[in-house]
């Protein structure tokens, strides 16, 4: 037996045999998950079937679309769109501060981890629950929608920024840090310049995302398309209803498509 | 003009540093001369503010007769102090994505409100001194482009012109032809030299061969794992007391690019070429 052999008995079996074992039990795990919550999510797959008739009748209710108030539906989505292009802006001009203020290698630990605790907080909570509060505060309509879009992408936003500005080359920085900058200075002209076109990739993305978001917000009752959507929804008018997702699908996909455009010219 | 006493800097096992002192007198061009890992950068960066040393180790830094660090602590007027010291790095350190001229302005922060700068509304004498510093450093046709678009020689010309606009007393620059060809690093020098004669400029030059310390640096100051081991006349470097004090490391200092610099153009061995910028 060759030494080689010796390296390769030796070693292999064992590496083998613990990758798969880490394998197993990963499938185990999510096996285990998925299980577990079978009842929690009242899985009923016969019901596709015994309501299948149903169904169908829904879907048919759908076709043809009716697209008598087409006006009515396109000024909203125009509004939406308004909304979302407010929300995204003022998350936008927050979560650079923000996003500074949650970085290590900018902000001292007693800064960026409270700041980072508040973003999350603006993260964790659904754009939908922030509309329902701000409806409640500010009343029915739009401001609402603006309001609650605004909170949570400044915390998504500042997430994003902040992990752009941990990734900054330290060298540039230094250099202007070795003229007697101050600390304003050195992130303006060391920092900024170096995450400029990424910040302007995610805020188009979280732009795209926030006008899809803001189709929602209108079930509410912040404003948008979604209110007429909702309306048409509960009063069962499936035909308008289905014009009303086509436009949307219509709208977002061109928006989606333009902002990818742009976001190719940044990175 | 710069006074280190008693400068220990311990890393995580390593010392940086160990226990040195030195004073520098206005109007000298010295060289810090020492292997990799001697600690020449390590010091640099201390000199100027950019890292600290042991905290309770007595130690303290004096540039311009004001205090830059002590007990590894910076001290408060630290920023004030930098203004005047004028730092060049090996991998240039220029805002690549910023036009040449933005990078030079950057030398006058230290005089231009902050409201000014970030506005960048930079006043048309502090322009005309990047200008003028620009073209001493024969760079001014390229004023307008990306720092990025330039090569190597010239980023480190143009942290020149940035030390130039900083009207700097001290100019410190850590290995400064480390990653430029011989070409390339002889402007350099000379540029450094010139300045040093005509600006009255104290200048402190790490250097890796010893040839180039000789040629432009009346003074060396040796450094071998963070020790100062010689401080003297660069002429009483001959390779065999290099050797005494060096031993085995001499062969890096004395590169086989000794006399040949000029005539060898692709010799680039010492230092690994400037990294890729952080992807943005
Ligand atoms: N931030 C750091 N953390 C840990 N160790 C460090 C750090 N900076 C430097 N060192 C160590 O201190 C010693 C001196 O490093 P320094 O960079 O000052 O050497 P140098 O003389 O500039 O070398 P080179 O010619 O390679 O640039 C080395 O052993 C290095 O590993
Ligand atoms: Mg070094």
């Amino acid at each position: 037996m060759t030494v080689q052999n010796t390296i390769l008995v030796d070693n292999r079996p064992p590496r083998s045999v613990q990758s798969s074992m880490t394998k197993l039990s990963g499938w185990a795990i999510v096996i285990a998950i998925l299980a577990w919550s079978w009842e929690g999510a009242d899985m009923r797959p016969m019901a596709l079937i015994t309501d299948a008739g149903n169904m169908a009748t829904l879907a048919g209710d759908f076709f043809p679309p009716n697209f008598a108030d087409w006006r009515l539906y396109l000024e909203e989505i125009v509004v939406t769109f308004h909304l979302a292009v407010w929300g995204t802006f003022l998350a936008v001009i927050c979560a650079v501060p923000f996003g500074i203020l949650s970085s290590e290698n900018i902000a001292p630990w007693w800064i960026y981890q409270p700041v980072r605790r508040v973003m999350d907080a603006c993260r964790a909570i659904n754009e939908v629950v922030f509309a329902m509060l701000f409806v409640v505060s500010v009343g029915l309509g739009p401001f609402a929608g603006v309001l609650a879009l605004w909170v949570h992408t400044t915390g998504v936003l500042a997430k994003l920024f902040s992990e752009a500005v941990e990734a900054i080359d330290p060298q540039p920085v230094e250099g202007i840090r070795s003229t007697g900058a101050t600390v304003i200075e050195e992130v303006i002209f060391g920092v900024i310049p170096q995450v400029l076109p990424l910040w302007i990739s995610y805020s188009l993305y979280r732009f795209e995302s926030n006008v899809r978001s803001a189709t929602v917000l209108g079930i509410v009752g912040a404003g948008g398309i979604g209110v007429v959507l909702w309306e048409m929804i509960r009063g069962f008018y499936f035909a308008q209803t289905c014009a009303i997702m086509i436009l949307i699908i219509i709208s977002v996909t061109a928006i989606d498509l333009v902002s990818q455009r742009l976001r190719k010219l940044f990175v | 003009m710069i006074q280190i006493k008693q400068l220990t800097k311990t890393f995580k096992n390593t010392k940086g540093l160990d226990n040195i002192n030195a004073t520098v007198e206005s109007g000298e061009m010295v060289a810090l001369i020492g292997s990799s890992g001697s600690g020449k950068s390590t010091l640099m960066r201390h000199i100027c503010g950019l890292m600290c040393c042991d905290t309770d180790s007595g130690g303290q830094i004096e540039v311009l007769s004001r205090i830059m660090q002590r007990d590894g602590q910076l001290s408060k007027n630290a920023r004030k102090v930098r203004t005047e010291v004028g730092v060049i790095f090996q991998q240039f350190n220029l805002v690549d994505r910023l036009s040449v001229m933005t990078n030079v302005l950057m030398g006058a922060l230290g005089r231009v409100p902050t409201w000014r700068s970030v506005s960048n509304l930079f006043p048309p004498a502090e322009r005309r001194l990047g200008m003028e510093s620009l073209a001493r450093v024969g760079m001014a046709d390229k004023a307008w482009q990306r720092a990025s678009t330039l090569s190597g020689g010239q980023q480190q010309r143009v942290a020149i012109a940035r030390a130039l606009t900083q009207r700097a007393r001290v100019l410190l620059a850590d290995e400064p032809i480390a990653s430029l060809d011989p070409e390339s690093s002889r402007i350099v020098m000379d540029i450094l030299a010139q300045i040093h004669r005509e600006d009255k400029i104290t200048v402190v030059v790490s250097l890796h061969q010893v040839e180039y310390a000789i040629r432009y640096c009346p003074r060396t100051i040796a450094l071998r794992q963070g020790r100062v081991v010689y401080d003297g006349p660069s002429t009483a470097l001959t390779p065999s007391f290099l050797k005494e004090i060096y031993g085995s490391e001499t062969e890096e200092l004395f590169s086989p690019a000794v006399d040949n610099a000029m005539r060898h153009q692709s010799k680039n061995t010492q230092n690994q070429p400037a990294p890729a910028p952080a992807a943005a």
